[in-house]
Parts: C-alpha cells; structure tokens; sequence
C-alpha cells in the first residue's frame, strides 16, 4: 500500500510539473519603466508611450519573443525625477519585470542608474544626453543619436555650421533652463566655444518656471553676440522664440538646443516664428528618403497619436522609442536568454536594424556614429500642420551626408 | 556693472507688464486666502482651467481668449460658489477647516488636472490672436502686446475688485467678513453667504488670468503646480486681504525679477524676488499695504 502511495504520488508530481512548464512558458514577458504622463514632459512621454505599445502590439501578433507575450508595465513618474527610484525598484521587486528601459529625458534618466547599476540590469535609455558620463555603466545603452561624446556629438552640427559662415563668427552667448539637459548641453556647448576659439560673452541658466523671456533676451542682445545658443525645455523656447521676436534679436544663428520645435504642438502654435532659427531635430520630410522604412510606423502612430491629444506629426521622439524597443527585441532573440550581461554583451558588439537605420553602439553605449539633424526652418507661413508633412521648410545643414542646403545668416533678416 | 538707459527703461517696462499679469493670478488668492481665510490651494488650478476655456473657445470659434474669459467668468464664478458650499458643509461648518479644507483643495487640484489630462491630453496648448506677434516700439522701450493686453485687462480687473469692494454694500459686507464675521451676524448678516459670493468672485478672477496665461505661454495641465509659491508670496508680501497690496506686491516682484534678469542673471531672479519677501515680513511683518 505505501509502496502504491509513493508511486502515485510520484506521478501526481511529474504530471504538476508537466503541466506547469507550459503554463511558465506562457508568463508574459515584462518590460518595465517609468514614463512621463503627467507634468511638463507629458507630451513627449505619451508619444514614446504610444510608440512603445505599438512595438508590443506588432512582436505579440507575430508570437512574442522567446514564446512569451510581451508586457509593459509601466508608471507615471510625472516628470519628476524624485518619483523615478520608487518606481524602479517596484518594478523590480513588485512586479518583478524581466527588462528595464527608460523613460524619456536625461531627468529621469539618471536617478534610475544607480538603481539598475545595483541589480546590474541591461538598461536601454530613451533620450538622455550623456548620462553615462558620470556612471560609466558598461549595460547602459542610448538610443539618441548623439555619438559617443554625446555631450560635444549634440552641439556639433550648430557648431560646424557657424564656423562655416564667412566671415567667422567671433562671439556666442550661451542660456540655458536651471535643469539636467539643459546644464548638459550647455557644458558641451562650452567645450565646442572653447574648441572653435569663440568668445562667450553671455552665459547664463534661468529657473524654470520663467514667465517672460525678453529681459534675458535683451541682456544677451546687448552683448551683440554673433550667435546664441539656447538649451531650453518646450515652454521657454516658445517663450524664447517669441520675445527673441519681440525685442528684434540681431544675431547671425539663433537655437541650437531647444526642445520644442520638434514637436507639432510648437510648429503650429509658433508657425512662421520658427522661420531663420537652427536647431536639432531627429527627422525630416526632407531627408524621408534616408529613413526608408519609417512610413510603416508613422502610418500606425499618426492615427492613435491623434485620438490621444498627442504629437500628431511623430517625427522626433515615437520613431526612437520603437527602435529602443527593437534593439532589445533582437538582443534578446540573437542571445536567446534573459541573462542581462549577455544582452549588453550582444548589443555592445552588433549592429542593428531599426525603423531608423542601422545602430551601433560605442563602448559608452551611446550611438558609435552621431547622427543629430541640425536643421533650419524657413518659408513657413501660417500655422497649419500640413506644411510640416511636407519637404520644403526644413534644410538639413548638418551633418554632411544629410546635408539638403545651405544656411541662410544672419537670423534676423530670415525671420520672415 | 554698467546699467544703459534702454536696458533699465525696458527692464522696468517688463517688470510692469509681467506684474500686471501676476496681479492677475495673485487677486482671488488675496480675496479667499487673504480676506476668507480659505487657503484655497487649488487656486492655480482654475487659472489653468480658464485656461484651457479659452483655448478651446479660441480653437473652434476663433474668438479672443481674454474677451472670452470676461464673458464666461460667470460660470467661473457659479463654479466658486458651489466649490464654497461643498467645502462649507463638509468642512468649515464642522470646524473642520484648517488641516482637512487644506487636504480637500489639494484633492480638488489634483482632480481637476486629471479632468483637464483626460479631456484635453498632455500636449502644451497655446492659443492665436490678432496682436499676438505685435510689438509697439516707443523709442528704445517695446511694448509687447502678447503681455500688454492682459496687463490692461489685469489692472483694470483688480481696480474694478478694489472698487467693487471698497464702494458697494456686498463689498464692504466681504471686508467686514474679514475682520468681524460675529459682529456682521449681530447685524443681521449671513456671513457664510458674503464668503460664498466673494469666494466664487476669487475663483472668476483665476478664470479670466487664465486666459491671460495662455496668451502668454504654451499651457499643459500641470502647470499651476509652478504657480502655487508664487500667488502666495504676492498675496503676503502685498499685505494680506489688501488689494491694492496685491497690485503693488505684483510690481515689486515683477520689476525685480526682470530686473535681476537683464542685469545679474534670471537666475537670480527667484531668490532676489523671494529675498524681497523675507525683508518686507522682515521690516511690515503685515505685508507692503496690510493693516
């Protein structure tokens, strides 16, 4: 009788761990980070949102990876990077994700590093600029494409071209919102002044919540600085663009850094305001030419991205955040595993293919080759969104291999 | 430091134009914080609710924005009166205001950034008029008018509150309100009326600088979180309930924050304006103009 029990107990084991090896293998795939959609980053964090369950949508239909169902599991960080440590380590202990990625911006990007560093997980960034500078993580990966000195990679294009006007430029005034990005940008801009011999005569940050930008703008104005570079999050350059207007900024290049433009909330709400500035943007109609396979995204997220109040044009942030999502879906398929140092083994040596181009990554982890648009708008008139779908009102100054025209200086008489 | 008379003349011309605009934000806080005693924390948020009113009768009508919050602020002002009955009966009847009426405005900011995040989404909102991209240049002084109209709506606004307060019987019945609310009883007065209309008048104001504010700059729900420190410290450095200390306390922090901007930094501005709120508690603990 025992020996009877033993057997049959023996059985109802094989057969419960039979039965449970497929029910494991069905257990979702989670992926997960924290995002902006609350706060001033809202927007942009949507739209990366957006992107990001799109990818999930299109690996599920085709059977997920490894077998698995692929899950986001992801919280509001409201833009605020104090919330990012709690999030993170919920993530990990809680929901107890398989895979982490970032949120979007250098602000809550860097307070998850510590925390990913501690638990040593493969960690994508989504547009953060050189965080790593400060944490030299060897699984940290960034799909921005700033280059490997990311911080002089991100100014290089405005930079270039300055030095390209004839005749040189001497002076540049350089400003910048009190916050991470900003500072960032604002030191590489100083390494290239310094590189490129240019005198800063103006170099100041302002708080925040700044309401009117025409006295910063006319304190700069009256150092008569041949450039301004201006490092500012979407407000304050919609406050910048319109009091640089308002106090009739003379200066041969004006932009650089700001985050805004690129966005179709400010295009169409600054409409004809842009025409003469140089900025930085990820894409262009212009250049659709170089990005062959990005229709197929834009098609899906044009749609939805309306009916959710967000970026309707999609060009500067949703096209990077699937191809985040891209690079870990073909790391994870090459190595065939979950194990974090063979991920970041795998990405560190081979190229990928996304929906915007091949990447490499540098032994820092961000893009082997720097890839930043500087661009320029002109020609805008009105502010309708359609004239932004269209060639025509971008030129691609930089870098080289992108290049669909020449700079047209000094700003103030390419204003209108 | 060299301080050419363009540069403070324009310096002093933004300081006023963006005081005006401060005023405007400031006023209803000076009226339910500072004569009611409702810390109406939530204030910032119907500023951005105007907001959002504005921008979307502009976007479907094309009507102006500021036009439109005066016409409107009648729904701002029934919308303060039910807001004041609810935080009555649940709160300051049960003398229950202090901590939780804190807690309940707090609770009504939150829900009423999450309404606006649901309806309009999270992308800045910014709204088009006819003098949007003017400027009037008097000699070296601009005058732009995306900060020039809503400082002459602003100031007319906070005149017109001063002297509906100071010369109708339901004005002064609000500033008895404020000293005496047992004695206005005596008199025969319902003083939980008085706070309900002077209330719902805050809350008319926060609608019609809202309007102001997206005229000024893009607007996202979130955005009357960087408000809240500044409406206050306008209110207290005025002078607590005093209107005119309200209008003065906006110029004295607008004029100092453009003028730290044009000659030391803009990012010195919040500490020069702040440190000018530490010395006047400092010298009138009651604020510029409070009694």
């Amino acid at each position: 009788m025992n020996r009877l029990t033993t057997w049959f107990s023996a059985g109802l084991l094989a057969l419960s761990l039979a039965l449970a090896a497929p029910v494991h293998a069905q257990q979702p795939l989670k992926i997960g980070f924290g995002m902006s959609l609350t706060g001033p980053l809202a927007g942009n964090g949507k739209a990366a949102l957006i992107a990001m369950q799109i990818w999930a949508e299109d690996v599920n239909a085709k059977g997920g990876i490894l077998g698995r169902k692929v899950e986001l599991v992801y919280y509001d960080d409201q833009t605020n990077p104090s919330t990012v440590p709690s999030i993170y380590n919920k993530l990990l202990d809680v929901d107890k994700v398989d895979l982490l990625v970032s949120g979007y911006g250098t602000n809550v990007i860097a307070p998850a590093m510590p925390i990913v560093m501690q638990r040593n997980m493969a960690f994508m960034g989504l547009f953060g600029l050189n965080v790593n500078s400060k944490f030299n993580y060897d699984r940290y990966f960034q799909i921005m494409p700033a280059g490997p000195e990311p911080a002089i990679g991100w100014t290089q294009g405005f930079f270039d071209t300055a030095m390209a006007l004839a005749p040189k430029p001497q002076t540049i005034a350089l400003v910048g919102a009190d916050a991470e990005y900003p500072a960032l940008a604002l030191e590489g801009a100083r390494a290239q002044a310094k590189r490129t011999g240019l005198k800063v005569v103006y170099d100041k940050t302002y708080p925040p919540n700044t309401v009117d930008f025409s006295p910063i703008l006319r304190a700069i104005q009256a150092t008569n600085p041949d450039l301004v570079f201006v490092a500012s999050y979407p407000p304050d350059s919609a406050g910048m663009v319109r009091a640089a207007n308002e106090v009739g900024l003379k200066t041969r290049m004006f932009g650089g850094g700001m985050v805004g433009p690129q966005f179709a909330a400010l295009k169409t709400q600054l409409g004809p305001l842009l025409n003469g500035i140089v900025n930085y943007e990820t894409f262009a109609p212009d250049v659709a030419g170089k990005f062959p396979f990005l229709d197929q995204f834009l098609a899906k997220y044009q749609g939805r991205a309306v009916k959710e109040g967000v970026d309707p044009l999609g060009f500067y942030l949703p096209p990077y955040a699937y191809a985040m999502m891209q690079v870990l879906e073909q790391s994870i398929k090459a190595v065939g595993a979950l194990d974090q140092a063979k991920l970041a083994d795998y990405m560190h040596t081979y190229e990928f293919d996304t929906f915007v181009g091949k990447v490499r990554f540098a032994k820092n982890g961000e893009w082997a080759v720097p890839r930043m648009l500087t661009v320029q708008y002109h020609g805008i008139a009105g502010n309708d969104l359609e004239q932004w779908m269209k060639p025509g009102h971008v030129t691609v100054l930089a870098p080289a291999s992108y290049k669909t025209g020449a700079i047209m200086a000094p700003y103030h008489d390419n204003k209108k | 430091m060299e301080f050419p008379t363009a540069l403070v003349l324009n310096a002093i011309i933004a300081g006023l134009l963006l005081g005006g605009f401060y005023a405007a934000v400031s006023v209803g806080i000076s009226i339910s914080f500072g004569m009611l005693d409702v810390v109406n924390i939530a204030h910032p948020a119907f500023i951005i609710l105007g907001s959002y009113v504005a921008y979307i009768v502009n976007e479907r009508m094309g009507l102006d924005p500021i036009a439109v919050s005066v016409v409107l602020s009648p729904l701002f002002f029934v919308l303060g009166l039910l807001l004041y009955r609810i935080y009555y009966l649940c709160f300051e009847k049960r003398g229950q205001e202090s901590l939780r009426g804190l807690a309940f405005f707090f609770g009504i900011l939150f829900i009423t950034e999450v309404a606006l995040v649901l309806i309009f989404g999270v992308d800045y909102r910014m709204v088009q008029t006819a003098y949007s991209e003017t400027t009037w240049r008097l000699g070296p002084v601009d005058f732009p008018m995306r900060l020039v109209v809503p400082f002459l709506v602003s100031v007319t606004m906070v005149v017109g509150v001063q002297l509906f307060l100071t010369h109708t019987f339901f004005g002064r019945a609000v500033l008895a309100v404020a000293q005496d609310q047992l004695a206005l009883r005596l008199m025969g007065v319902n003083p939980t009326r008085v706070k309900g209309l002077a209330f719902a008048l805050s809350i008319a104001t926060a609608g019609v600088a809202g309007a102001f504010l997206i005229v000024i700059q893009p607007v996202q729900p979130a955005l009357g979180r960087e408000y809240i420190g500044l409406v206050f410290a306008v209110c207290v450095l005025g002078g607590m309930g005093s209107i005119w200390g309200t209008l003065l306390g906006a110029f004295v922090l607008g004029i100092a924050e453009s003028f730290t901007s044009t000659f030391f930094g803009p990012s010195w501005a919040p500490a020069v304006s702040f440190g000018l709120l530490l010395a006047a508690l400092a010298f009138k603990p009651s604020g510029l103009l409070g009694r």
